[in-house]
């Protein structure tokens, strides 16, 4: 074949694929609904990749006469514009407000598919995403690729009070709660029952740790857990209809804790630290290995701090 | 157009010569496959020394480092007799060299933490008494750009008055003899970043009680900041309490008592 022949080839099989790569840029998001009204779109229990696109989030809107509120607006421009036109399929009520639980990507970089002025988050969270959205927009790009594509930080202007929402007959109450981050905003609808932890709760998948406060969490928990709800709409995993997936999350971070406090106390170096063996009843956790992994490298350091700060104590 | 078998000859030349020039029995097949061992052989290594990848140096560190500023990594060369120094360096680190440590006492290992700018080998080269170099390394991945960002240090002016501080730490241990771990206030600055300068700690020496030495560790700009260490002393060396000195590349001081 001569060189001319080969570069169109070359050419031609390019755009091809880069065609193919755009029409699969599709999340596929089918919204199910948990209780009247409210809708949930349920994300993988994976690790961020180029074959998920970001999509390991969950998030739901609620219908109501006086308009449709929005929780978390996904990873990415292109899952925000694809959630926008899910709801659109159910309802032709305009989205009134977009609620972003927290600062961590997966749940505010889909906000510019959405009105400005219909984003609203607590004002910690509108910090964080001021601060340190840029570095999570970019090293999405590099986990998730082509998905990205458009993606750019649109942090809400409205700070959020938390108390009692009433929207279209619903009575919702707004809880700033913290320790998954600085600022974790849980939504519990009294009218239904249903109430959506943001990542407070993980269900069947390792936490995240990157901004934990362990004890902080644990109170959260505690507090989530005295709600009443009937549905439980975790930050990531299933739908739960008990208070299982604040069971789970909440023994992960008691053995985080003790395992990582110990280690420090006994002068393991991190090394060590990141190749103690995992209780059995958490291999199950989906990603847990490398949430243990990256979990050590974001927590080790204090406790290690602590445990050098005493002076000489010999050991057992 | 070079026809394939002129270019497999060719190389298989140049795969000669360089045998030829190197001493016999000398590393040539990297079992990390890294483009850049043949320089990191000639950049760190004396052409006459021998050089030998060996499996009994043990480089533990994660495959995947999240954070590229805080990469936890532990050398072991205690398999190998008569230990004399070790080398830690990162092939593709813009700054290879990251420590060199020589146990007179201690155990020959050392933990540390370091600084990557990409994912890149992290390897240990351990001399023995013959002169021989033995390498040991694993992969790091990681997203990178440890080396170029500024430390938290040099955005406060916190450090400047602890700076040099030592907290410390001595534990019994299970196998006999004990471990030291120690965390020094350090910026620990490669001079990569933008307008600051390289500021690390070039020299750590751990003695014991009567201060015979243990171990001499030479610093190089990709530890980590505020750099801890973890130094096992033997049960015929463990003493009733150890001191720490040394200085960084500005002529600060450090001196610690370790008590137990």
């Amino acid at each position: 074949m001569s060189r001319s022949a080969r570069s169109l080839v070359a050419l031609f099989t390019l755009g091809w694929a880069l065609l193919l790569a755009a029409a699969d840029m599709n999340y596929d998001l089918r919204p199910v609904r948990v209780a009247a009204d409210t809708w949930v779109l349920t994300g993988l229990n994976e690790d961020f990749s180029f074959k998920n696109g970001g999509n390991i989030v969950n998030t739901g809107f609620i219908v109501t006469p006086a308009g449709v509120l929005v929780i978390d607006s996904g990873p990415s421009r292109a899952y925000g514009e694809q959630l926008r036109r899910a709801i659109a399929r159910i309802t032709d009520k305009p989205v009134v407000m977009v609620l972003n639980t927290h600062h961590h990507p997966d749940h505010f970089l889909g906000n510019q598919a959405f009105a400005p002025d219909t984003l609203a988050a607590l004002p910690e969270t509108i910090h964080g995403i001021h601060s340190e959205g840029g570095g999570f927009n970019e090293n999405m790009y590099r986990l998730a690729g082509d998905w990205m594509a458009g993606t750019e930080v649109l942090a809400p202007t409205k700070p959020l009070t938390p108390g009692p929402l009433e929207l279209g007959g619903h009575t919702l109450e707004l809880i700033a709660l913290k320790g998954h981050t600085g600022a974790d905003l849980a939504i519990f609808d009294r009218s239904t029952g249903v109430l959506f932890a943001g990542d407070l709760v993980f269900h069947d998948r390792a936490p995240t740790t990157p901004h934990a406060n362990i004890p902080a969490w644990q109170a959260s928990l505690d507090q989530l857990d005295t709600l009443g709800f009937k549905v439980l709409v975790p930050g990531h995993g299933p739908v739960s209809l008990d208070a299982g997936p604040i069971r789970q999350t909440r023994a992960w971070l008691t053995w985080l804790d003790k395992a990582l406090r110990q280690a420090a106390e006994d002068g393991l170096d991190m090394t060590e630290a990141l190749a103690l063996d995992l209780p059995a009843e958490f291999r199950r956790l989906a990603v847990v290995e490398a949430e243990y992994r990256r979990s050590v490298g974001q927590l080790f350091p204090a406790y290690e701090l602590k445990a050098l700060s005493h002076s000489g104590r010999p050991a057992q | 157009m070079i026809k394939p078998h002129a270019l497999a000859a060719a190389s298989l030349m140049l795969a000669c010569s360089l045998a030829l020039a190197a001493p016999k029995g000398d590393a040539q097949n990297d079992p990390l496959g890294s483009h850049n061992w043949s320089y990191m052989r000639k950049d760190l290594f004396p052409a006459t020394a021998r050089v030998i990848f060996d499996e009994r140096v043990k480089v533990s560190a994660p495959l995947t480092a999240e954070n590229p500023m805080n990469v936890p990594v532990s050398v072991d060369a205690a398999a190998l007799p008569g230990v004399t120094e070790v080398l830690v360096f990162a092939d593709l680190n813009p700054i290879a060299r990251i420590v060199r440590f020589g146990p007179t006492g201690a155990h020959p290992g050392l933990g540390f933490r370091i600084k990557l700018q990409q994912s890149s080998p992290v390897r240990a080269a351990a001399r023995t008494a013959d002169g021989t170099w033995h390498v040991g390394g694993t992969w790091v991945n990681t997203t990178g750009g440890g080396c170029t960002l500024p430390s938290a240090g040099s955005a406060s002016p916190e450090w400047q008055k602890r700076l040099g501080e030592v907290s410390s730490r001595v534990w019994e241990r299970k196998e006999g003899g004990e471990r030291i771990r120690l965390r020094i206030i350090h910026p620990e600055d490669t001079g990569l970043a933008a307008g600051i300068p390289a500021f690390y700690i070039q020299a750590l020496d751990v003695a014991d009680a009567q201060g015979k030495a243990l171990m001499h560790i030479e610093g190089f700009e990709p530890l980590s900041e505020n750099p801890v260490f973890t130094v096992d002393i033997p049960a015929a060396r463990a003493s009733t309490g150890y001191q720490v000195s040394g200085r960084d590349n500005n002529g600060n001081a450090i001196s610690a008592t370790i008590e137990k």
